[in-house]
Formats: structure tokens, sequence, C-alpha cells
């Protein structure tokens, strides 16, 4: 049998913050790494490298995924959104950024990606389940903690985060 | 016309002033530093806690390519670390904890780097280590730390703290009931999101060193700095990046930051190391573990009469600013609650584990622990009500303690009143029987509230300037570690100034450009940054009017600042302020709208005995909280938290809740589920699967009642709130298992397995 050759690229193309991406990686490439180091987008975080922390989350075709523990190679053909997608070309502010913002659910900072890429993953799984349903369905308060387990933050305690969150997916319109 | 207001911003719940970059992936943490050929470094550290080290080989590692520099301790001409120098940065001979630096790399890329670590062969001939303090203090055992001066008589001893006040003996004879217990407290770690990071960067041309460092004390590190490099202080550029959090983590300098600057030294180039999760764990500094012996007694009305305590902490292979923490501790045990005569002893012990830093409430979490529950001990001994006892030796306005801590505001007698009344307490008896139990616990704190005098000055600078065009820069000594701070400054200006908070920027980042200030600890940052700012504020003010009564052509200087303009109250002309600016910029005798202001709170160095009102002000809260214990397995539902705390005056509650949320899931974590395992000085989890924090899912309901006793002291009245909220929560907890289990508990954290070993117990 022949020997697998590990160092040798492979190409893949996917859509990264609605912009057409071709490049060649490593097939042992972790998706964080190339994010962070190849492609620039430095706001995803590198909290613990084991999937454990949730600081490295971002949206692979609208579903959370911790990049750190996601090889690059799988990303072919997919769309990903990093937490630089979420600013609009004027600088405005996604919805979930401005209630995380408005309800002081950010101190330091740095798992704060990783929960708004979550907190959007929640937004994205009912907007797929109330397609074209009358009674929209919205998760609860207890749901919303669920969905967060994932995401560690050691400064704010959570509430404030899971404030932002019902906001956004229970009270908002 | 302008009319004078009440306070417009202040205490109103402004969202963070620096929140847009940081919730948009803008922020510059010190992980997303990249410097133009910066190489990457790594360090070897020890496979043993206690070893001799034979010889350390570095051939194959140096002949690896992309790899440019290795150090050992044979390559380096350095000082010690440590506050009491008595650390290696890189060792020498032996190695004393697992933590311990043996060589370091810099590299081309991070990859490199870790495979040449895996090239250096060490050969060690391996110790029995000593990982038990009392161990350590026997007379057979062997010196640990081989770089103190022999002050103590038992060689592995590090520090010793004596304080005493009143006469003990006198009040044990009127000691009805006496209490004693020994306490053991466990080591946790920070665990900060963002993991140790520095990148360095020296310029052979200048012989000038750049440090991109989240130190929280960015001047004395500026110092230890040079003194560990032998470099001149004023050679060395502290830039703070972004930090992912603090805790205390950061206030003293560990040996990766100095060898990161050797490292670029050595090369030219710019050096990063940044540590994994892994090495986070096993390499950053923890809470102090402590043994706590307390004897406590009360007369017949229940009115407390003495503490005498023995304190041992592990102080690990070196010594940190952690081993300070009896500064704190002894005033819980000697003036939280009315004492009349208090006897006090802690000895921080040298062991081969690893070395305890600082961590937010520094000492006072487990201090309140031991004694929030000898304290239910004792009224049920009086068989007398856990909140009455309390209320009766509630410390009050205008106390000045056994310490000498005058406190001229006080608000621990409000703190529990409300948390008695909110949470029914008097009413939540527990009767039931079956699998699941509920009980409630009290616990109260007191802590520093406006800085703690424990350097020679405790002091903060802030330069202030207004540009031509009316915005605003404040220039302050201060540091923002994510908790606030910026954005409580920016709203002082902006009262104060009547400038909108769009038009104020806060500098904060630059030893070389902003002002001396001790750095971000003792919960002092608000209440000395605030006052110094203020102090800024008057003097810039003065010029202000001075120029605005020129203009209006009057004597009367009671100008009132708002919306961008300045003018009399009721008067008809109002100037805009940056037309102000601009005439004193540039009429004759011109002028820049810029003053700059130290502040030194009013507090006093302690004496030899450790008496003297060290602190601008004290806080003080009161935690009622509320547990359902399933005795089946042993897990604890944390259902109500209810807190009252003396912030002096609220100057934001948006962030205020979040110092309060935030401090209590720490206290919650320290109290059930955190806990470093140890086994022969290795870390058994060094990771977040193992070492269990709290998760969106065990947030209880946090009832917050902040109390205002408007301290003349404090900018505003407020008082330092940062460490408070999760120093009585552990004991808190502690005191509600035992209420609803009715059980001793002498450990944390109360993980399912150490509950239902309790319940068994007492059957």
């Amino acid at each position: 049998m022949q020997k697998t050759e590990v160092s040798k690229k492979i190409k893949i193309s996917f859509e990264l913050n609605n912009r057409k991406i071709n490049m060649d990686v490593k097939p042992s490439s972790l998706l964080l790494d190339i994010l962070r180091d190849e492609l620039g987008m430095k706001g995803t975080k590198p909290g613990c490298n084991e999937g454990e922390c949730g600081a490295c989350t971002v949206l692979i075709n609208g579903n959370a995924i911790n990049s750190c523990l996601y090889l690059a190679v799988n990303a072919n053909g997919k769309e990903i959104t990093t937490i630089e997608g979420l600013v609009k070309n004027d600088g405005t502010l996604d919805h979930v950024q401005k209630a995380i913002i408005d309800n002081g659910a950010v101190q330091c900072g740095f798992c704060t990606s990783g929960m708004i890429m979550s907190i959007k993953s929640i937004e994205n799984y009912y907007l797929s389940q109330n397609n074209n349903v009358k009674n929209k369905k919205k998760p609860n308060k207890e749901e919303i903690k669920k969905w967060l387990e994932g995401n560690l933050c050691r400064c704010t305690g959570y509430i404030k985060i899971i404030d932002a969150a019902e906001k956004v997916l229970i009270n908002e319109e | 016309m302008l009319k004078k207001r009440k306070l417009n911003i202040i205490g109103t719940p402004v969202p963070k002033h620096d929140g847009k970059i940081r919730v948009s992936g803008q922020a510059v943490y010190g992980h997303d530093i990249n410097l133009t050929g910066m190489l990457y470094g790594a360090i070897l550290r020890t496979e043993h806690p206690s070893a001799i080290i034979e010889k350390i080989d570095i051939s194959e590692a140096l002949k690896l390519e992309g790899v440019e520099c290795i150090i050992t301790a044979d390559d380096i001409d350095v000082n010690n670390i440590s506050y009491k120098r008595d650390h290696p940065i890189l060792k020498k001979g032996e190695v004393n904890c697992i933590r311990d630096e043996i060589a370091a790399v810099a590299a081309t890329s991070k990859e490199v780097a870790q495979n040449a670590i895996k090239l250096i062969r060490v050969e060690y001939k391996i110790r029995k280590g000593i990982y038990d303090p009392i161990e350590a203090l026997e007379e057979s055992s062997p010196q640990i730390n081989k770089f103190i001066s022999g002050k103590y008589k038992n060689k592995n001893t590090a520090e010793v703290f004596k304080y005493s006040h009143g006469n003990i003996e006198e009040e044990k004879k009127k000691s009805i009931v006496n209490v004693s217990r020994r306490f053991t407290l466990p080591r946790v770690t920070h665990a900060c999101m963002g993991t140790s990071n520095i990148t360095a960067h020296f310029d052979k041309l200048s012989g000038k060193l750049v440090l991109y460092s989240s130190t929280q004390v960015p001047f004395l590190y500026q110092r230890d700095m040079a003194h560990a490099l032998k470099m001149n202080p004023s050679d060395i550029r502290i830039i703070q990046p972004v930090i992912g959090g603090g805790f205390g983590s950061k206030l003293d300098m560990y040996p990766f930051e100095p060898i990161c600057a050797l490292l670029s030294i050595k090369t030219g180039k710019p050096v990063q190391i940044i540590y994994s999760r892994q090495e986070e764990f096993i390499a950053s500094p923890t809470r102090q573990p402590m043994i706590i012996d307390i004897a406590c007694g009360a007369d017949k009305d229940g009115n407390f009469t003495y503490r005498d305590i023995k304190i041992i902490k592990d102080n690990g292979a070196y010594t940190s600013w952690g081993a300070t923490t009896p500064f704190v501790i002894m005033q819980a045990f000697s003036s939280l609650y009315q004492v009349k005569a208090c006897k006090f002893e802690a000895t921080a012990v040298y062991t081969n584990n690893v070395f305890a830093g600082s961590f937010r409430g520094y000492g006072n979490p487990q201090a309140t622990f031991a004694l929030e529950r000898i304290i239910d001990l004792l009224a049920d001994k009086l068989k007398i009500s856990k909140a009455e006892i309390r209320l009766k030796n509630a410390n009050y306005k205008n106390e000045i303690t056994g310490q000498g801590l005058h406190y001229e505001t006080c608000g621990h007698i409000e703190c529990l009143e409300k948390v008695i009344s909110e949470s029914n307490f008097y009413n939540k008896k527990n009767t039931e029987n079956g699998r699941f139990r509920k009980g409630i616990g009290l616990a109260s704190m007191l802590h520093v509230g406006g800085g703690a005098k424990i350097y020679r000055s405790d002091g903060c600078g802030t330069t202030l300037k207004i540009d031509p065009y009316g915005y605003c820069t404040i220039i302050t000594g201060s540091n923002e570690i994510g908790q606030g701070s910026e954005t409580v400054l920016a709203m002082i200006a902006s009262e104060e100034l009547g400038i909108e908070l769009s038009k104020i920027k806060v500098i904060n980042t630059d030893t070389d450009i902003k002002p001396w200030d001790v750095g971000v600890h003792a919960s002092r940052t608000s209440f000395v940054a605030g006052n110094s700012l203020l102090g800024a504020i008057n003097i810039l003010k003065d010029k202000l009017n001075n120029k605005a009564k020129q203009l209006l052509n009057t004597e009367n200087s009671d100008f009132i600042y708002q919306n961008g303009m300045i003018a009399i109250e009721n008067a008809n002309e109002a100037l805009a302020l940056d037309k102000v600016v601009r005439e004193m910029h540039f009429s004759e005798p011109s002028e820049l709208a810029i003053a700059s202001y130290f502040y030194e709170p009013l507090s006093q160095f302690q004496n030899k005995e450790f008496k003297g009102n060290v602190s601008g002000t004290y806080a003080f809260a009161s935690q009622a909280i509320e547990v359902k214990v399933d005795t089946y397995t042993g897990n604890i539902e944390i259902t109500n938290v209810h807190t009252a705390q003396d912030v002096g005056k609220v100057l934001n509650p948006l962030l205020l809740d979040g110092q309060i949320h935030g401090g209590i899931l720490q206290g919650i974590g320290y109290a059930i589920s955190e806990e470093m395992i140890y086994e022969e000085g290795k870390l058994l989890n060094p990771n977040f699967h193992n070492y269990k924090l709290l998760t969106a899912s065990d947030v209880p309901n946090i009832h917050f009642y902040p109390i205002e006793t408007n301290d003349k002291q404090g900018p505003y009245g407020a008082k330092g709130v940062g460490e408070a909220p999760l120093i009585p929560t552990a004991a808190a907890i502690a005191n509600a298992v035992c209420d609803a289990l009715d059980i001793e508990v002498l450990e944390l954290p109360l993980t399912p397995e150490r509950v239902l070993k309790a319940i068994n117990f007492k059957k």
C-alpha cells in the first residue's frame, strides 16, 4: 500500500463570510489555525484547542462548530461565517452583537466571539424550523442555557449573556 | 439656558465603552499580535517535580531547521524573580515543581519550536518530593528553596505573619461556648479564557525592549523585568494588548515572560510565547491552599469574644505575591464582625507543589469560609438563630476595629438585614425528609474598598486633555482588564465636562505614555483611578473657567458644563466648549487644555504589628444562599443566591451586575466543583474536561441588592466592588448544605463524592 503523504497539500474552496476562498491546506490543518494564521480572521479565539471551551466557535452552513476540532479540508464546498462576517459593510453590528453590548454581556471578551456564533446558530436553527410555519417556535430560557453549555465564560457568570440571547431569540419579532 | 442637574450619567446603565471592538472580533489580544519576522517561543518544563538535573543536551534540537536560539540557565545572565527573589528564571542543577522551566527555544514556526522542545534531552536523578506542608515543616525534611536568607528557624518557612489584639486569655474566661475546627481549602485556578501570552521585541540598535504583555501591574512589572534582565526600567516599554481575563493571575511576573525577552535579546527578533490550555493549567498560578485551625468563643449573650487562628499555607516551591495574602486574611479574622480579642499566625511553607499566586479575593474566600462556618457552629451551641448572632455582632458605621480599620461608612447591618428579609431566612426551616433536602446559609464579608496601601504608593496618575474640537482624551495609569474601568472613567469625564461619551477616548495601554499607577488589584480601579480623574478634571476646569470668564466678561466662575456648552446657570449666553479650548490655544497668553493629577488615597501603612487604616474605605457584603441537595447522588443545586453589597454608590448598574454575577459564579465553582487534583506534585486534570468550570446551565437565580452608603472618600461615594461578590459565596453554600443535611463540612469543594461521604459519616 502506498504511504499517505501527510504534508501534501489539498486544494479546497469554500465561502468565508460571503467571499469565495480557494486555497491549499495540509490534511492535518485545523480550521481554527487556517482562519487565524492564514486568513487573518483573528476574531475566532483559541481557548483550549480540545473542543471544551467554545471560544473558537464558527458557523458552518449556519451551524455552530468548534473550529479547533474541525479539519480545514472538511470545509470544502461549505459556507463559513466568523465573527467578522456578522458586521455589515457600513459598520452596523448584527443584532446579537448589539444585544451582547446593550445587556452588559461582555467583559474581557475572549469568549464573546464564540458565544455570539453559538447564539447565531440557535437563531438559525429556529429560522429553519419556522420556515413557512404559522405558529413560530421559540426556544425557552432553559433551552437557551442548554444550547450555550459548550461555551465557557469566566467573567460574566453567564446571566447577561443569557439575557442577551433571550432578547434576540424570544423577545424580538 | 443651562440648569444645574443632579447626576446625569453616573448611576445609569451605560454599556461598555469599548464594547464594539470586543463583539466584532476587532479587539487585539496578545494571541493576535503578529510582528514582522516574529519567532515563536516554547518552553521545556521538567518531567519530575523534584529532581537533580544531571545533564541537558540541546544538540539534536539545535540541528532542527528553523530553530534560531535555545537557552538554558547556563546561557543567561539574570537575577532571580518573584516577591522574595527566590525563583530562578531557568532552573540550574535541580527542579522543585512540575512547572519548572529548564530550556527555551525560539523558532520560525510554532511546530518547529514544539518539535525542538521534544528533541532536548534531560537526564534527571529523581528525588522524593515533599508535597505536604506539614511534612515540609518537620526537622528532617530537606530545604526545598535554596535562595532564601534563613530569616526563619525552619528551613522551609517562606514567610510568617503574626497579629494580635485584645486579651485572648481574659476573653476565653468570659466565653460560655467555644468551638474549634481544622478546615482544609483546595487549590483552584483562574482559568482565564485567554491563556498566558507575551510578545517581546528587543531592538539591538537602541537597546530598548518592548513587551506586549497582559500584566495587571505594568509599572511594577517594568521594574521587576528590569531587575531580572539587569536593564534600566525606562528602557523597557510595556504595551498591554486586550487581556483575556485577569482575576489576579497577572499580578506577578512569571519566568515565561523574561524568558521570552531573553529569546528576543539573543536573536534580535520579536518572539512570541503563548501557553496551550494544558500549559495554562500546569504553569499559571493558583489560589492558596490552606490548612486553617480556628478556635472561637462567645459569651452568654452571644457576643463574639475571641478568635485564635493558625494557618499553614502551601507556598509551593517559590514565593509569589500570593504569600502576602495574610494581609487580607487577618483583616477578616480581626475585623469582620466585632470581636474583642484576636490572635493570628499564618505561615507560608515551601513544598514541591506549584506555587500559589494571587486570585480575586486574595485569601479572603478561605478566611471567610472558616470564620462563617464557625459562626454557625457557635450559634448552634448557643441555641440562637444564625441570623441573630450575625446581626448582634455585625460591624457598624464609625467603628474602629482592633486592627485599626476605620469604617467611616459601613453597610454590614443593612446587607445582613436585606438578605435575611429577602430570602425569608427565618421561615426557611428544613422540614423535608425525602431524597431532596433544602437548606439555607448565611455569610458576610469585609474587604478593602478603597485600595490597599501595601506598596510605597497606592496612587494613580491621570493626564486629561480636551482638543480644539471638543473631544476629550483621558490618559490614565489604570488598566482595563475587562472589568469596565474605561467605561466608568469615560462616564466620569462625561458627567463633569458635559462631553458626550462618543467624544471621549481612554488611553491606558502604554507605559511610555501613561502616568504611574500601582496596578489592577485590591478592587481599587474605579475608586483610585476615578478619584485621580476627578482631580485632573478640577484642574482643567479651573483653566477652562478662567478663559470662559474672560470671554464672557464676568467675575462669576460657577460654570455648568452640559451638552458641549459652558455657561453660568440661567444665563442667556453660553459658550461652546470647543470654542473655549480654541481660545485657550490660540489667543494670548496661549495655554493647552491639559491637566495632570496624581491621587494617593488617604490610607495608612500598617505598622509592624499590622495595625493601621490600610484602605481608603471598606466594602461589606452578605449573602443568603439556598440549596437543594440530592441525598442519593450528593449533587448540590444552588437555587437562589441573595446578595447585598455595600458598594458605596452605584456608578453603573449594568457593569456592576456583571461583577456581581461573575464573582458569584466563581464562588460557586470554588464551593462545589473546582479542584486541581495533584498526585505527588503532578496535576492530574489539566483540562476543562476534568477541571469543572460552571456552565450556563448551572446558573442559579441571583438576587442582587446594592446598598449605597455614599462614602465621602469615593468618587460620587463609590467603593471598590470587584472581589467582594465571590468572597462569602463558598461559606454561605457550605452553611446551607450543613443546614440541609445536618453534616459537618471541613473541606472544599463539596463534590458529590464528599457530600455522600459526609452523609454516610453521619449515619
